[in-house]
């Protein structure tokens, strides 16, 4: 399968052109954000980067403490629906064009991006070590209050991936099971 | 005798253990999802999660960051003396490992919500000490992060609804779970008791191993049943369809009161964490489990 790589940030154009089913990777930079850090974001505070075109991964890493930086161990998606509540304020809020996590986002989440033309990656949860050796350096950290799971991580990624576009921006999601086999509409 | 010491080593080595390897039956149970599934993306899925396990293998690395918190099931010979505390032994293991494996703090005050940075506070890591006969002595570690354990359920059915009630509660909590739990999962069932034996008989069912039969023939058709129908429902490897939902269905029971059927899933990620260790020749050791 064909691998479509993505550099944030990304224009709404080509986050438009992805398809259920595809298969990406991603080189650049993303941000961390969980139920703390979104929290925060939906009820008004200040942005600390600017998030527009960005890529959130929902994720709380585990580091080891050296003695003068951080060394990822293994950092891979948590589960993306526990967000579910805040997740259209939180795109409407920061303009962020893909989400990457796992388990898949609610039909009531997924039905939005559409008109927000934002696009939910899925990397399977529990696969931490792996996900750990795309992330090539720590850029920075805000909200450190929160703890290190909960904390805002600014990741340099490389070929960071492969990761499948679960819910894109033409309505479909292939987290619909409960009926058989999906079907996609404008496969290319 | 057994000693503080011994105690409290052997459960850094479950943890450590339990954290960067999985029981063959476990890996064994994947790549048999591997060779039989057939949507492509959920294969790729599948192909991940080993690789995965191939690399926190060799790096000595945590398989998943979410290192969950911790179950130990300790079985204690009353003829055994221990002349120290063993739950503060076992609460102090966990800090340690926590520091040197590394783990991840995942223990906080639930109301607070303030981490606690030792990775432990009451109740955690939940210790359930059984005494028995004789002089053995065995730890169960199980290890469950939070996207497995926030699936799990209890059901308080009608004394009536007997064994078909006790599937549709099962599916019902693996359609709702969908992909959050990281299928494919592994499903502990506890039929009857109160409701917390219920909940308990759950996990305890998840310490058996994929391969090892339930002695109970009853029981052993009915999580072969549960398995065929949980792996119709095209949930597939993390939730993005195929025939990979389940990786199989472990039952325990326990009696129960005439008006009462209490039935609780606890849902088991496929990073299915576990370690034992018993006494074996008058030493403490990792054992298969």
């Amino acid at each position: 399968m064909k691998l479509i790589r993505l550099t944030p940030p990304l224009n709404e154009k080509d986050v438009r052109k992805l398809c259920a089913g595809d298969l990406v990777s991603i080189t650049g930079t993303i941000v961390t954000a969980r139920d703390k850090a979104y929290a925060k974001i939906v009820s008004g505070a200040k942005l600390p980067i600017k998030l527009e075109g960005g890529i959130v991964y929902h994720c709380g890493p585990l580091l080891k403490r050296r003695p003068s930086k951080f060394k990822i161990v293994s950092a891979g998606p948590t589960t993306s629906a526990r967000m579910d509540g805040v997740q259209v304020k939180f795109l409407e809020t920061t303009g962020v064009r893909a989400v990457v996590g796992k388990g898949g986002i609610g039909e009531d989440v997924a039905k939005h991006f559409p008109r927000l033309g934002c696009v939910y990656l899925a990397f399977p949860g529990g696969a931490g070590a792996l996900a750990a050796r795309r992330i090539e350096k720590i850029e920075g950290a805000y909200w450190r209050e929160l703890g290190d799971a909960e904390a805002m991580w600014i990741f340099r990624v490389k070929d960071f991936g492969p990761l499948v576009v679960a819910v894109d921006t033409k309505g479909n999601s292939l987290y619909r099971h409960k009926n058989g086999t999906q079907k996609i509409k404008e496969k290319r | 005798m057994l000693t503080e010491r011994e105690v409290y080593q052997t459960a850094i080595e479950m943890l450590h253990r339990a954290e960067t390897t999985l029981p063959k039956d476990v890996t064994r149970a994947l790549r048999r999802a591997l060779r039989t599934e057939q949507n492509p993306i959920s294969k790729l899925q599948l192909e991940l999660m080993l690789k995965n396990l191939e690399i926190a293998r060799k790096l000595d690395a945590p398989i998943c960051q979410d290192t969950g918190t911790f179950t130990f099931f300790v079985r204690i010979g009353r003829k055994l003396i221990l002349n120290f505390d063993l739950r503060e032994v076992i609460t102090r293991a966990v800090a340690e490992a926590t520091k040197k494996i590394p783990l991840r703090v995942n223990v906080v005050d639930p109301i607070t919500r303030k981490p606690m940075s030792s990775n432990t506070g009451k109740e955690q890591p939940t210790i359930h000490i059984e005494l028995t006969d004789g002089n053995e002595f065995q730890m169960d570690l199980l290890v469950r992060g939070s996207g497995a354990e926030n699936c799990g359920r209890l059901f308080m059915l009608g004394p009536t609804e007997g064994l078909n009630g006790i599937k549709q509660a099962v599916i019902a909590t693996l359609n709702e779970a969908g992909g959050k739990p990281c299928p494919p999962t592994i499903v502990g069932v506890g039929i009857g008791g109160s409701m917390e034996t219920a909940c308990l008989e759950a996990k305890r069912a998840l310490l058996r191993p994929l391969d090892k039969k339930n002695p109970d023939p009853i029981l052993a058709k009915l999580e072969r049943e549960i398995e065929v129908a949980a792996n119709r429902l095209n949930i597939g490897a993390a939730g993005l369809g195929g025939k990979n939902t389940v990786l199989g269905v472990k039952i325990e029971k326990a009696a129960s009161h005439t008006a009462s059927l209490a039935v609780a899933i606890a849902m088991q990620c496929w990073v299915a964490r576990r370690a034992s260790a018993k006494l074996v020749n008058g030493k403490l050791r990792l054992v298969r489990s």
